[in-house]
């Protein structure tokens, strides 16, 4: 196990160096000076001046990206040209509210997603069937925007039941902290609930069409037994990968569902930067973000591990 | 009697929750920048600056000034030092005193500092005494006119030298002394203020608490204010004008402001100037008689886009009748085309990209048409036009301007030959020799006729085709009281209150 801990680990640091090196390159390609963003709407040529000096942004890039790493390497992630934030301090404030809203998500998405796969799958061909696809098929054509938009007016402006938009964080006040993240984790659970559903359904589907699924039945195991004891958790081992991807996905992905809740996540945070050439606060993001892939992926391996046995000795 | 108590009790109760409720949430169209008013360079900055930093001096609703931290100010004879005389027990938030060491120190902060934003406006300054406490001098290089409307700005806005000089980062935790005092913020989310009980006219200010908070998607920011989620905003999007003239529970609170939208012309930037729009003024006498301002002020603004026809709004003592509105007029658009030996002529509009510019864009495309104008269409995401701006690659542009009470800072930097947003680069002599005047005279009619004067000169030329003046259109729930809008869209929270 520690063996291949290293091994990945062997692999991810390099990816994460390029990734950074990429991502760093890119985005000096992007049109838009960032010194004219800073100089706003007065534009002082000496202001600009200074700028450019400050942020070293007329140096060669490998030049300004090694000093960018350095810096890093120490721990500094700069700040925010925008407001003076210290970039890491954005990453901490962020990242949970963006954790938050993944967890709820896939919480929703879990609990709607593997039932109705499951119930599909045992009921192969009938109404249910039938309807569970439907529905995820919506799912999945549904646009967040779209649907978010949607229950704003509906949950909140029509029935006042939930908060329109924002943020608690849940040490201020848990269940309102819960409140406001209901819509958004609902609305970005969705989708994947519909992903989810379908790959349960179709990995079950093969399950209980396995000869030890036979075997079990023709023993006289009770449908129940069959279903979630043998079946089940055999079908659970590619899910486990799926899910370890779609979490890494949901934190990108939140970005839209971020920008219409109004939520203070990474999400939000990212688009922000990007619009206003917030170089530091994005090459943070997108540092980190690489970094919390790579650590998903082998979060996602041990857990794999862990689940089917047969994979301990590799 | 015993009924009498718990009514007592009652009422008791209700009051306090009254009184506890009075925190004022207000929905802001973006997240401010810095937090220091000597760099910062927003909009939606200066609105929560407005709370937290006093300025020397503040505008009147009709755009004349009013004191704030000075009570009085007088010019010499030459024009070149205003002195001022400064308010009494004023204390910053961190409880050190206001007095004419802190101006002094502020101006040279705004002056030396270098990512100041302000150092151009103040540009005319040459140094600042302190004779004493109580009066602070300002001695100028030259007359300058403008000068009393910036300081009723950001680079009037005073902050604590002990909060700036020590090594802390001011933006981080800015200290001025305004009726509220900065508490917390949190990036892309939300600012918070609190009263501050040490504010010379604390008891105007009812409201305990104000938070800041940053609703981008504009029909998200109304259906906060409706779930009662914020109790008002700013910069409602036109197309929710209707829906919210209807309902009953919000007051729509429009005012038009000194800033404007307008089509800027690449008149002699690099090769792009040299297409028919740049190189002959008649396409563009065309182009304005072709759009009729008052269909997108009806279409794309539902009534809250005023036609502009000069850089000067109608509040501004320096809007002239000497150019009156201009009809839309095809017919005549037609045959200036013709004149110009060009009755089809094109050239491409750049434009930020959005719904709401998408729509006035092709709104004007449609219009120019009829007058034979071929508009393309390019959609630039807004840094990389201004960039592009910058470096001449552009025909035309949309650009809009938030505007300044002073009427220089609405025109001398677009269009004097050196000016530092003329991308159009355009240059004529005379132009820049009455607006300069404009700039050292202070004497209001004298200044208006030299304002006049190079705006006869650019009516004819058009490097800049003014459109609408940009309108803050505010709502509020209807348990907000006492708010009275003004021209530079800042929320001043003097007398406001909000009700449970």
């Amino acid at each position: 196990m520690l063996q291949l801990i290293l091994k990945r680990l062997a692999v991810a640091i390099p990816t994460v160096i390029i990734v950074s090196m990429l991502v760093f390159g890119l985005q000096k390609i992007l049109p838009g000076d960032p010194a004219l963003m800073l100089a706003g709407e007065e534009r002082d040529p000496a202001v600009i001046e200074f700028l450019r000096e400050k942020y070293r942004l007329d140096d060669p890039i490998p030049v300004q990206y090694l000093a960018w790493i350095a810096n890093v390497a120490g721990g500094d992630f700069g700040k925010s040209l925008r407001t003076d934030v210290p970039v890491r301090t954005l990453i901490v404030q962020k990242l949970p509210v963006t954790i938050q809203l993944a967890v709820m998500a896939m919480l929703v998405a879990i609990l709607i997603g593997v039932p109705t796969g499951i119930i599909s799958a045992v009921k192969k061909g009938s109404f249910t069937d039938y309807a569970a696809n439907v529905v995820a098929l919506s799912g999945l054509s549904i646009p967040n925007f779209w649907l978010g938009l949607l229950m704003i007016f509906l949950v909140s402006v029509q029935l006042g039941w939930l908060p329109a938009s924002g943020y608690v964080p849940p040490g201020e006040d848990f269940w309102l902290s819960i409140k406001t993240m209901l819509m958004p984790a609902f609305v970005l659970g969705t989708g994947l609930a519909a992903t989810l559903m379908r790959h349960t359904r179709s990995a079950m589907i093969g399950v209980l069409q396995s000869d030890y699924i036979r075997t079990a039945r023709a023993k006289g195991l009770r449908q129940n037994a069959v279903v979630y004891k043998h079946a089940l958790r055999n079908a659970l081992v590619p899910l486990v990968t799926l899910l370890a991807l779609l979490f890494g996905e949901l934190l990108g992905g939140a970005v839209l569902t971020e920008q219409i809740f109004s939520i203070p996540g990474f999400g939000k945070l990212t688009v922000d930067a990007v619009f206003n050439r917030d170089y530091a606060v994005v090459q943070g993001i997108v540092l980190c973000t690489a970094i919390g892939f790579i650590a998903m992926n082998l979060v996602a391996d041990v857990v794999y591990i862990l689940i089917n046995p047969r994979l301990r000795g590799a | 009697m015993n009924k009498f108590r718990w009514m007592l009790l009652a009422s008791c109760l209700l009051a306090t929750s009254a009184a506890s409720a009075q925190t004022l949430r207000i929905g802001l169209k973006e997240d401010p920048d810095v937090l220091d008013p000597h760099r910062a360079r927003t909009y939606v900055g200066r609105i929560v600056f407005t709370s937290l930093c006093d300025k020397l001096i503040d505008i009147t609703p009709d755009l004349k000034f009013a004191p704030q931290l000075a009570t009085e100010w007088s010019w010499n004879e030459a024009q070149t030092e205003l002195t001022f005389k400064l308010r009494e027990g004023v204390t910053f938030h961190d409880g050190a005193k206001f007095d004419s060491a802190a101006v002094k120190a502020n101006i040279e902060r705004a002056l030396t500092l270098p990512d100041s934003n302000r150092k151009s406006e103040l540009s005319s300054v040459e140094s600042v005494s302190a004779p004493d406490p109580l009066t602070a001098v300002i001695k100028l290089k030259q007359p300058d006119a403008t000068l009393l409307a910036t300081l009723s700005d950001r680079a009037g806005m005073m902050l604590s030298p002990a909060a700036f000089s020590g090594d802390a980062d001011f933006s981080q935790k800015p200290v001025c002394s305004g009726p509220y005092e900065f508490v917390s913020r949190v990036q892309n989310d939300r600012i918070t203020l609190k009263k501050f009980p040490g504010y010379w006219n604390a008891k105007e200010y009812p409201i305990e608490e104000v938070a800041f908070i940053a609703i981008t998607d504009a029909t998200v920011k109304l259906a906060n204010l409706r779930s009662g989620d914020i109790d008002m905003l700013e910069r409602l999007a036109p197309t929710d004008v209707p829906s919210v003239k209807e309902d009953t529970s919000l007051a729509f609170v429009p005012v038009t402001g000194l800033g404007y939208l307008s089509i800027r012309f690449n008149t002699a930037n690099g090769e792009r100037a040299k297409g028919p729009a740049g190189a002959d003024k008649r396409v563009r006498q065309a182009f304005q008689l072709a759009i009729g301002r008052d269909v997108i002020n009806e279409v794309a603004g539902n009534g809250i886009y005023p036609p502009a026809l000069q850089p000067f709004p109608p509040s501004s003592p320096y809007h002239s009748d000497k150019f009156p509105p201009v009809a839309r007029d095809v017919e005549k658009a037609k045959a200036l085309l013709a004149e110009a030996g060009m009755p089809n002529p094109s050239f491409e509009l750049a434009f930020g990209t959005g719904s709401d510019n998408q729509q006035l864009a092709e709104l004007m495309q449609a219009m120019a048409a009829e007058a034979g104008i071929n508009i393309t269409l390019r959609a630039t995401e807004f840094a990389a036009m201004q960039n592009e701006m910058e470096a001449g690659n552009f025909e035309a542009a949309m650009i809009g301007w938030s505007g300044r009470v002073d009427p220089d800072g609405n025109i001398h930097q677009f269009v004097t030959c050196e000016g530092n947003l003329n991308d159009s680069k355009y240059c004529n002599e005379a132009v820049d020799k009455s607006l300069d005047a404009a700039r050292r005279v202070t004497e209001e009619t004298e200044r208006k006729a030299l304002y006049d004067a190079a705006q006869e000169i650019l009516q004819d030329d058009l490097p800049l085709v003014y459109v609408y003046y940009q309108p803050w259109p505010f709502v509020l729930n209807k348990n907000v009281t006492g708010f009275t809008p003004y021209p530079d869209g800042m929320i001043r929270l003097k007398g406001m209150n909000v009700g449970s």
